[in-house]
């Protein structure tokens, strides 16, 4: 599987070395190359400095011919705009966006864009830790309508 | 008309300056604090200093209520993020996005985006229109003389296209010698038919300008 990273922060990093470990294909992008410090020395797959949320890089490194694209970089609307790019630009049939707002999260798979919610996420973990009940929000939220059609149900102009 | 502004930078704040000017209701949301608090003190308590890419600010900002929302960050995707929740999450009717790299412009406005600003491409737009100036370039001066290497690009209804060298009327102090076609230069004989596209080398003194574009070019003396 063709896989693009965007972002190679903490979790982008370990992700792209399981990943690379297990065969498949791995690009990593991200602004900074000093953050590909954070990758192993046999990492195999590509590791490319650029803006993940410019079309034309990402057109560069390859994205077009990606089975999935995971944005997950520091910022929620930068991982928002270079999935919304590879599902609607690109053509890639999967993507996910980390988004840390938890409003935004929700607003974004109702939109048609796979989230994932780094806070509701460890709330849940920490609620856990305490013996205490989970918050009942979702943290991994799946596309709820496939992105980009209409969205009629909040009565938008759309 | 209320309209909520995000982004309190030069635009945002000229911006909310002007709208309240003509009457309208406006809140500007600023995350910076101290850039907030510094626009508060000249326009008023209108000011939100909170990130106005985030939900929950954006509802408290009134968003839902906002007959505009106007997203004019400095970042492409906090402007496209901005308007996607305004249009999506608080069904404003109308929403503006600055965008910087043009080309964005298309995924803005298949998203949804009503309007889209974008200052890269007007200048661009303003740029390309001065372009017909410079089919007449001035390439190199020639020692401490005054003479110089000038390139002029033939286009469409150009008077020169069609005619040898020979037949025009080419300035005194002036003299042709060269045309690049299709990437290749070579000399240019009395006999040469000049075509659409070719580029002229000419030598010649730099006030033979407006003699050798009225030849070249066409242009009309001002």
């Amino acid at each position: 599987v063709r896989i693009v990273i965007v972002g190679c922060g903490r979790v982008g990093a370990v992700l792209a070395e399981t990943l690379d470990r297990d065969g498949h294909d791995v690009v990593v992008v991200d602004l900074t190359t000093r953050a590909f410090d954070r990758l192993p020395d046999d990492f195999k797959g590509q590791a490319i400095r650029g803006d993940g949320t410019d079309e034309d890089v990402l057109r560069r490194v390859g994205a077009e011919n990606a089975d999935v694209l995971l944005a997950l970089t520091e910022g929620d609307n930068r991982n928002v705009m270079a999935a919304q790019l590879a599902l609607e630009t690109l053509g890639i049939a999967k993507a996910m966006a980390k988004v840390n707002d938890p409003v935004r999260a929700a607003a974004y798979a109702e939109l048609g864009v796979a989230t994932i919610c780094r806070t509701t996420l460890m709330v849940d973990a920490l609620d856990g830790f305490l013996g205490l009940a989970p918050t009942g929000l979702p943290s991994v939220i799946p596309a709820v309508a496939p992105h980009h059609t209409p969205v009629t149900a909040t009565g938008g102009e759309g | 008309v209320f309209v909520l502004v995000v982004g309190g930078g030069k635009v945002g704040y000229y911006l909310t300056r002007e709208l309240l000017g003509s009457g309208h209701e406006v809140v500007l949301m600023e995350k910076d604090r101290a850039r907030a608090s510094q626009i508060a003190d000249e326009v008023g308590s209108i000011v939100v200093a909170q990130d106005g890419c985030e939900g929950k600010y954006l509802g408290e900002a009134g968003c839902s209520r906002a007959d505009i929302v106007a997203a004019v960050t400095g970042d492409d995707e906090d402007n496209l993020v901005i308007c996607q929740m305004a249009k999506h999450h608080f069904d404003v009717p109308r929403t503006i996005a600055r965008v910087n790299n043009p080309k964005n412009e298309g995924l803005f406005r298949h998203l949804g985006v009503d309007e889209i600003i974008s200052p890269t491409r007007m200048i661009l737009g303003s740029i390309e229109q001065d372009i017909p100036v410079h089919e007449l370039l001035h390439l190199a001066a020639l020692g401490e003389s005054d003479l110089e290497i000038i390139e002029a690009q033939l286009n469409e209804g150009s008077p020169a296209v069609g005619k040898t060298a020979a037949e025009l009327a080419i300035p005194d102090g002036c003299s042709l010698f060269a045309v690049v076609r299709e990437n290749v230069a070579t000399p240019l004989r009395s006999d040469t038919v000049l075509s659409v596209g070719d580029k002229v080398i000419a030598i010649g003194k730099a006030d033979c300008d407006v003699q050798l574009r009225q030849a070249l070019l066409g242009e009309v003396p001002a």
